[in-house]
């Protein structure tokens, strides 16, 4: 016998158990249960529930089981009114959900009883098309995009490391990219720095970097600061960056940006390299070390020879700096497991990866307990000099 | 024997290897063995007074001697002892 919309209505009422709007927020601050909005794109681009999940209603059967692989676990449906959260329920309930709820009145009466909603950020539809293989990947998607837009990466050096780096976090839609580099283009750079060309040669880094950077992606706020990284200008440069990636090649700009980075929380991935092989990891404690607890004091000149003396084969910062990337980008997104405590080594002629393990130096100047105490209180424990001084080794090298 | 990684920084001090196989009970006694067949490597890692340098750190497998027992840290047979000295190109 054909049902009409009433008795379908009250067929979904029988079956299904319905929460108002003051209930199902007392359930959302619990946590533990999925919200599932069932309305139209449109719609959920006016506002929703903070932390819902977007599946149209016409979508529910193929979305569910991506979005929601536990149907034991707790879900409650809404739409504008609380009748298509109904339906949608009833369907969940057919395909095995054994705890779904639907919100009664819906997202109007949410709003009019003044409960909690966001605007999601939208995409524009240039930028759902750029951004198109990102939005296809759940971790990522259009809120993960988004989060990309909204952050900000500072790149000091736009060398080898920072060359790729640029092009990749640029492509990725990483909002704002901070470039320090105080130098110009060099023909002897371009065999690896590829953000540079042929015609920049004698052009300032920052500014080349910037025409490449918009020139693939004119979303990328580009910020330039044409200086050298100093102990004055660090907590300046710095500020107000998400993440930042150390591609300088002085140990002293390391330390130096080690020492400010760590006080102020901001995460650095480093990478160095050395004619065929590099090193990465990320420095963010409390979670693994800093730089200081994996080298105390800087090597003898002799035994750190920048790519300038000692050579290195393009490709290894190439791949180095999208490795610096790849960490760069899982910190902004805030997914995987990032390299804090861990060392990769590269050797570009075995074609291998060593991985060492990091510790926390409890008596680090710069990231131990005490060293934030004393930090705090508004005297920072003094460091070693981060230049070479002989005398650990002076007389066993004369 | 164990394997002890050069890093490129040291090889020409090492005879232009890339890995030695030195025998050894412990860390110490392996970079010892190293040390006597390069007497060159000796001022890079070692201070006048025979610590290793700060500079300088040393790893059995994956783990950083100083976290072990130094010098004294156990090594077995066809354990791998990286010598990783800190690289500042970019």
């Amino acid at each position: 016998m054909p049902k009409s919309y009433a008795d379908l209505l009250k067929e979904a009422r029988s079956q299904i158990k319905e929460v108002s709007p003051p209930e199902a927020d007392l359930i959302r601050e619990r946590g533990a249960t999925t919200f599932v909005d069932v309305r139209e794109a449109s719609e959920w681009e006016q506002g929703h529930l903070p932390g819902a999940v977007h599946i149209s209603k016409s979508y529910i059967e193929q979305q569910i089981e991506g979005a929601l692989p536990d149907r034991d676990a707790p879900v409650v449906t809404y739409c504008a009114g609380g009748v298509r959260s109904l339906f949608a329920a009833q369907t969940l309930q057919e395909m095995g959900y054994t705890n779904v709820s639907s919100m009664s009145g819906g997202f109007q009466q949410w709003k009019s009883q003044g409960l909690p909603w966001t605007v999601p950020t939208i995409l524009s539809s240039e930028q759902k098309q750029r951004y198109s293989r990102h939005l296809l990947i759940p971790e990522v998607g259009t809120e993960g995009q988004t989060t990309l837009l909204g952050s900000k990466a500072l790149l000091i050096g736009a060398g080898g490391l920072g060359s790729p780096a640029a092009l990749y976090l640029a492509a990725a839609g990483v909002g704002t990219i901070g470039v320090v580099d105080f130098d110009v283009v060099d023909l002897s750079n371009l065999q690896r720095q590829v953000i540079h060309a042929t015609d920049r040669v004698g052009e300032k880094k920052t500014e080349s970097a910037r025409r490449t950077i918009n020139a693939l992606n004119p979303d990328v706020n580009v910020v330039l600061h044409e200086e050298m990284l100093t102990d004055e200008n660090v907590g300046r440069l710095i500020d107000g960056y998400d993440v930042i990636l150390d591609g300088t090649d002085t140990f002293e700009t390391r330390y130096t940006l080690n020492d400010a980075a760590v006080a102020v929380g901001i995460p650095v991935v480093h990478a160095s390299v050395f004619r065929f092989e590099g090193q990465l990891t990320v420095f963010d404690p409390p979670s693994g070390p800093c730089y200081r607890c994996l080298y105390p004091t800087p090597p003898p000149p002799e035994l750190a020879p920048g790519c300038s003396v000692a050579g290195v084969l393009g490709v290894v910062p190439g791949i180095m700096g999208l490795l610096q990337t790849n960490e760069a980008i899982k910190i902004l997104l805030r997914i995987g497991d990032s390299l804090a405590g861990r060392l990769l080594l590269f050797d570009a002629l075995d074609a291998s990866f060593t991985e060492l393990r990091l510790r926390r130096d409890p008596a680090c100047p710069v990231c131990s307990e005490q060293a934030v105490a004393a930090r705090v209180a508004g005297h920072p424990l003094p460091v070693p000099s981060s230049t070479y001084e002989g005398e650990f080794v002076l007389g066993a090298r004369a | 024997m164990s394997t002890v990684r050069i890093p490129p920084v040291l090889r020409s001090a090492a005879g232009g290897v890339k890995s030695v196989e030195i025998g050894g009970a412990t860390v110490g006694e392996v970079l010892e063995g190293l040390t006597a067949a390069h007497p060159a490597l000796r001022t890079q890692l070692f201070s006048d007074e025979g610590a290793l340098n700060r500079f300088v750190n040393v790893y059995v497998n994956d783990q950083d001697v100083r976290y072990l027992q130094e010098g004294s840290t156990p090594v077995e047979e066809r354990d791998t002892i990286i010598i990783l000295p800190a690289m500042a190109g970019g």
